[in-house]
């Protein structure tokens, strides 16, 4: 005859933890998901087991505001998908426009949109180093970044009048011509510069607990990077040459040599290391051009109203994050029927559910942080 | 390849039958030593030899080359595209919901990571209550997330879609945005 407390007192037999999954939203408003992003995470305990983006939070229908504008006036549009890259995004835009009217832009033109390009490179890349350490715990980064990214903006404030949302480029050149201390000023910066990435190297790539978080974590193989449609410094982490700038010259690119950063691990640390060096080819690339601007105008006339021919026309660009492609399906009228952006952040959101299952929530955090979320570029 | 391989390649996957019955008939014939017309059997080009009912190709308006497939086909199609040791577009780098006004489509832009070629697929229909396509998810897995934003804003369904739902929109959102025939008077600004 038992006791009552043997009754209950568990044996070998009748203990049952039963591993129980639950919903956690993260985000919204979560700090590493800079912006605003709600990630649905099924979690066993610590260990992910699905993770499923819900978008849309800042989604402003860019594609169907393009619809009514002119051409002139989607330019502008495009600064407030990826602001990071916002000169990039414009000189899509143009290209395509450009391509359209079969319209052959002055030399001048194509090397202070690589140059200006390339620096917006570098200032997206400081400020993805920054928020990177931060997100996993080094707050310190965040300040050095942010101090190096500063001056380009100031080389920025100088030339185009604005910091971020820059409007450089219109259809037909740019908006006027580069300010007197450019080329000084980048000069300056790319001497500084060059100091400051080994002190990044220092600071942060060689931590041993940074290491121990990134190797080995998030692991993409270059099949899936391609099968994802994934693309910049994470397709290139993962050993998938996919370089529009390599593959695709536009502008002044194909006068420049430069190497494709790639890494083959596929891990958080190589998608890492591959914007590290990227920084290292940008500046080589500000180097080859910026003391060969070649005189000459800085637009062509183009007609007050721009009507493109009837006909279907695509222009993909390397923004900070990868492939940019505009689609513009054109009637001949001065709007554009149809306008599609293929960003760069919407592919490469869709593969966190393949590499983030199976790791921890701490983990999931870091990995995001090396996919080099915008999030308005998701949403557009 | 170039376009014209490419078209030729593509074109000899959905042969016309009436050429193959017209070839067959030509054989037969030639019992009765009749050179000449040999000669033509072997003329016959690859475009002529493409079902016109079943795809049909273009170059115009586009700098890429077009196919425009019929529904029931695309994914046959796109399975070929992908696992043809000869094309193989293993690269889905953009993928767009259209409404041409009265027909409802999705463009397909494909490369070759390997030749680096590219094409560009085409899919329409006139049914606008209840567009429907296959799915090209289990080819290339971007396409998951692109196919589900093209429900949100074109309402086209997906035939064996793993998870179909609205991506952007909230789930009570009525109508479909991004149609030509889409009307808010509150939000959106005509001019």
């Amino acid at each position: 005859m038992k006791t009552e407390a043997e009754k209950i007192a568990p044996t070998a037999t009748n203990i049952n933890f039963k591993s129980e999954e639950y919903f956690v939203n993260m985000g919204p408003q979560h700090p590493a998901t800079h912006g605003v992003l709600r990630l649905l995470l099924t979690i066993d305990g610590e260990i992910i087991k699905k993770v499923e983006p819900d978008l849309g939070y800042i989604h402003r229908s860019i594609e169907k505001m393009c619809e009514r504008n002119s051409y002139q006036q989607i330019v502008h549009l495009t600064d407030r998908m990826d602001y990071l890259s916002s000169h990039i995004n414009n000189e899509a835009v143009c290209l395509t426009v450009e391509k359209a009217l079969q319209l052959e832009v002055p030399d001048r033109v194509k090397v202070i949109r690589t140059i200006i390009g390339e620096l917006t490179r570098i200032a997206s890349h400081c400020l993805w180093w920054g928020v990177m350490g931060m997100d996993v715990g080094a707050l310190t980064t965040y300040f050095y970044g942010f101090r190096d990214r500063e001056m380009i903006n100031d080389i920025f404030e100088e030339t185009c009048g604005a910091r971020l949302t820059m409007n450089y480029n219109i259809p037909g050149g740019l908006m006027w011509d580069i300010h007197p201390n450019f080329v000084k000023r980048t000069k300056e910066f790319v001497a500084h510069f060059k100091t400051k990435i080994p002190e990044y190297d220092r600071l942060l790539t060689g931590n041993i607990i940074f290491q121990k978080r990134m190797k080995g974590v998030g692991i993409l193989s270059k099949e899936d990077a391609i099968s994802f449609g994934a693309s910049g410094p994470v397709a290139r982490g993962s050993g998938y040459s996919c370089d529009v700038r390599k593959h695709h010259p536009y502008s002044a690119l194909d006068k420049v040599t430069f190497n494709e950063a790639l890494k083959t691990e596929g891990d958080s640390l190589a998608r890492y290391q591959v914007r590290i060096q990227e920084m290292w080819e940008s500046l080589s690339i500000i180097e080859q051009l910026i003391d060969n601007i070649p005189e000459g105008d800085y637009k062509v006339a183009t007609n007050t109203v721009i009507k493109l021919p009837k006909g279907e026309y695509y222009q993909k660009v390397e923004t900070a994050r990868g492939e940019l492609g505009v689609y513009i399906v054109s009637t001949g009228t001065k709007n554009p029927y149809r306008v599609k952006f293929r960003s760069p952040g919407f592919s490469n959101i869709s593969l966190l559910n393949h590499i983030a299952v199976g790791g921890k929530i701490g983990d999931l955090v870091a990995t995001m942080a090396t996919l080099d979320i915008v999030v308005p570029d998701i949403d557009r | 390849m170039n376009n014209n391989e490419l078209q030729e390649l593509i074109g000899s996957w959905f042969p016309n039958p009436e050429v193959t019955i017209a070839s067959v008939v030509v054989e037969e014939n030639q019992e009765s030593s009749d050179l000449s017309t040999e000669k033509n059997v072997e003329k016959i080009t690859a475009k002529e030899g493409i079902n016109p009912s079943l795809l049909s190709f273009t170059e115009e308006d586009s700098e890429f080359l077009t196919i425009l497939v019929k529904p029931e086909h695309l994914h046959s199609l796109m399975k070929q595209l992908k696992n043809n040791p000869k094309t193989q577009f293993d690269y889905l780098y953009c993928l767009t919901g259209m409404d041409w006004g009265k027909e409802l489509g999705v463009v397909y832009h494909l490369e070759s990571t390997v030749y680096r070629h590219q094409l560009v697929v085409k899919v329409n229909t006139e049914d606008r209550e209840n567009p429907v396509f296959d799915s090209v998810c289990d080819i290339w897995k971007t396409a998951e997330f692109h196919e589900r934003e093209v429900f949100d804003f074109f309402g086209i369904k997906f035939n064996n879609h793993p998870n179909l739902k609205y991506l952007f929109l909230t789930e009570e959102w009525e109508g479909y945005p991004l149609r030509k025939d889409y009307v808010d008077e509150v939000n959106m600004v005509i001019k």
